[in-house]
């Protein structure tokens, strides 16, 4: 085998402008690949990290039915102290969740004494919240983010809220709500802090503690109408949706159907789109690379056999067996994709790494200053490294074949 | 026992719907350390005939048989192994592998077809190395030396794995005739020394004249009577 590789490298070398060019461009792609894979992976990293980390949590549980209406946030449509309290005994009891937070999300009118609109709020326990969505304090532009954030009787705002009724952190307001009977109560509160605006639904919500959500909206029992989950490990989170879905099944109504659901963020938020195309994109580009592999090698080694049917005929006539002129094209092939692969990779490596040190800082949407830390996985590098030697050995099949099954007679008298 | 026999060898061409006779039935026989030439002009069948005996081609009807093997029933894959094994080659072209050396060229039978360990490679290599008069020039590409030279190589890579028979279609012809004289001496003094047969073509007729059994062939047919000529003409 050292022999086939010796020669192979040799006759690689002998056509060193075309082994070069070649090799450059399977290199070209592979760094197109990883680079697109590293940016875009890790803008999809970041992006999924504000929504989960900072808004939705990694995983929610509703009433069923609840998610289909969340535009009128229905009061209709809470779960039963009940119904949470078996909700949280099954996420007690899985490990791979790290933290969850129960909500009551209603809407209201805000008032300033002076002016009215309207405000999505959200009844949370500060210290569940806080562990759940970890970036919210760092959501504050305004106002202490010493925990706990709220204390009964405080409220957070968001931002544009703030700016457009000209509130301040301190400043008295008044959240009018009507509940499930149709009454209507008012409740004043402090502003704690203002929070800037994050992407996606939920982005623009106000936060008070959920007892006085409950007090507002006149409670007589502790209900629920959402439970926000954090994992320890994202990767994991079909398995937990799968896992969590399943256990939950068994809470039903009376006429013994599931009333719980669970949805992913992806679910709840339209930038799942975003990261739908941008695996799209990926495959995309891994299809122009294999195209890239598959034609440049293709070309060469058709060539390669073209330009040397006299010698495979000398070697096929003085008793090379087929098999080691099939081997000989194919390690030619192969060293074409390994030296193009290894060198992208090389290089690939050595730009994600430069782009690591000089950080890229973007806006998207309304957030400004998002800084980008493009990366790529061992995983994804090998995956690619695979793809291209498999494409490489793959093209050279076909020149390799015909060069170990070809008549040495006609080899020989081939001018 | 003969090294190789032909009965009734035929060998006809198909092109298209014309057939085109290249061997038309002929007999003869090889003996062990002979120097044998097939002569005749350019289409008279000589190379059809080498290609045959060097199980390069099959023959379309008649019996071949090179040490004691039916040569017409091997498949693709066992004519190459019995070729490696048995036979060596030399080409009008040289046919040298450019990319390697001439050391390289000599051993490329040995690791490549058989697979001789390195040690026996090596002393194997220096020793034809000496026999052909190349020795010094071992680490020299093709590109690097002359014609003979090149044929010299040749001569050396067919007799690395220890072949019976070596074929040689014109090894000659594209060499001057003091090169050529030089080639054949070296074909003779090889037999000598290792007891192989050589078996060229030719069409040049102070080449064939160094031949000591000489076939000549005219349209496939091989004329008997310039047999017995070159071998009552040897013994005498």
């Amino acid at each position: 085998m050292l022999n086939v590789l010796k020669i192979a490298l040799r006759n690689l070398a002998r056509y060193g402008r075309r082994t070069l060019l070649t090799s450059t461009l399977i290199t070209l792609g592979v760094v197109a690949v990883l680079l697109f894979i590293g940016i875009a992976g890790s803008f999809k990293a970041l992006m999924i990290g504000q929504f989960t980390d900072g808004v939705l949590g990694n995983l929610e549980v509703h009433r069923k039915g609840y998610v289909a209406s969340i535009d009128n946030l229905p009061l209709n449509l809470n779960m039963q102290p009940a119904m949470v309290q078996k909700v949280e005994q099954v996420l007690d009891k899985m490990p791979q969740i790290d933290a969850y937070s129960e909500r009551v999300k209603f809407g209201a009118m805000f008032s300033n004494f002076t002016e009215t609109t309207s405000i999505r709020v959200n009844g949370v326990d500060p210290a569940k919240e806080a562990a759940t969505i970890p970036l919210m304090p760092g959501r504050l532009v305004e106002g202490s983010k010493q925990a706990p954030l709220l204390k009964p009787g405080e409220i957070l705002i968001p931002k544009l809220l703030a700016q457009g009724l000209k509130v301040k952190v301190g400043d008295t307001v008044v959240l009018v709500a009507t509940n499930l009977q149709g009454s209507v109560n008012g409740k004043t509160f402090v502003v704690r802090g203002i929070l800037d605006s994050a992407s996606g639904p939920s982005g623009r919500d106000g936060y008070i503690d959920i007892n006085d959500a409950r007090s507002l909206l006149r409670m007589t029992q502790p209900e629920v109408n959402e439970i926000a989950i954090r994992l320890k490990d994202p990767a994991q989170l079909d398995q937990v949706d799968a896992q969590l879905s399943r256990e939950l099944a068994g809470v039903t109504n009376q006429q013994g159907k599931p009333v719980l659901e669970v949805h992913t963020w992806a679910d709840l938020s339209p930038f799942s789109s975003i990261v739908k195309m941008i695996d799209l994109l990926t495959l995309f580009i891994k299809i122009m690379l294999v195209s890239i592999v598959l034609v440049s090698v293709l070309n060469v080694m058709i060539m390669a056999v073209y330009e040397r049917i006299r010698e495979i005929g000398t070697i096929a006539a003085i008793g090379t067996p087929p098999s080691r002129i099939l081997s000989l094209f194919l390690t030619e092939g192969l060293l074409l994709g390994l030296g193009g692969t290894a060198l992208g990779i090389a290089i690939s490596l050595a730009v994600i790494y430069a782009l690591h040190l000089h950080k890229i800082v973007f806006n998207f949407g309304m957030q400004q200053g998002l800084v980008l830390s493009p990366s790529v996985s061992v995983r994804d590098v090998a995956v690619i490294a695979v793809l291209v030697v498999a494409m490489a050995l793959l093209a050279s099949l076909q020149p390799a074949w015909k060069a170990s099954r070809m008549d040495p007679v006609r080899a020989l008298s081939h001018v | 026992m003969s090294l190789v026999r032909a009965e009734k060898l035929v060998k006809t061409y198909r092109t298209g719907e014309v057939e085109v006779p290249a061997v038309r039935g002929v007999d003869f026989a090889i003996e062990a350390r002979s120097l044998v030439a097939f002569v005749g002009p350019s289409g008279s069948g000589k190379s059809t005939l080498l290609n045959m005996v060097g199980c390069l081609d099959h023959p379309t009807s008649g019996k071949l048989t090179v040490l004691d093997t039916d040569v017409a029933s091997l498949d693709r894959r066992a004519a190459a192994e019995f070729r490696g094994r048995h036979m060596g080659f030399v080409f009008q072209d040289f046919n040298l592998i450019p990319v390697l050396s001439v050391y390289e060229n000599i051993e490329y039978p040995l690791i490549m077809v058989q697979n001789w360990p390195e040690q026996k490679r090596r002393a194997q290599i220096t020793r034809l190395l000496e026999a052909v008069g190349m020795a010094g020039q071992e680490n020299k590409r093709p590109d690097q030396i002359s014609g003979g030279q090149k044929q010299r190589v040749a001569v050396a890579r067919a007799l690395a794995t220890n072949a019976k028979l070596v074929l040689a279609d014109e090894p000659t012809a594209n060499l001057d005739h003091d090169t050529a004289y030089q080639v054949l001496g070296l074909m003779k003094k090889m037999r000598d020394e290792l007891g192989t047969t050589f078996v060229f073509s030719t069409h040049d007729p102070k080449i064939m004249a160094e031949a000591e059994v000489l076939f000549t062939l005219e349209d496939g047919r091989l004329n008997n009577a310039k047999v017995a000529a070159k071998a009552e003409a040897a013994h005498a």
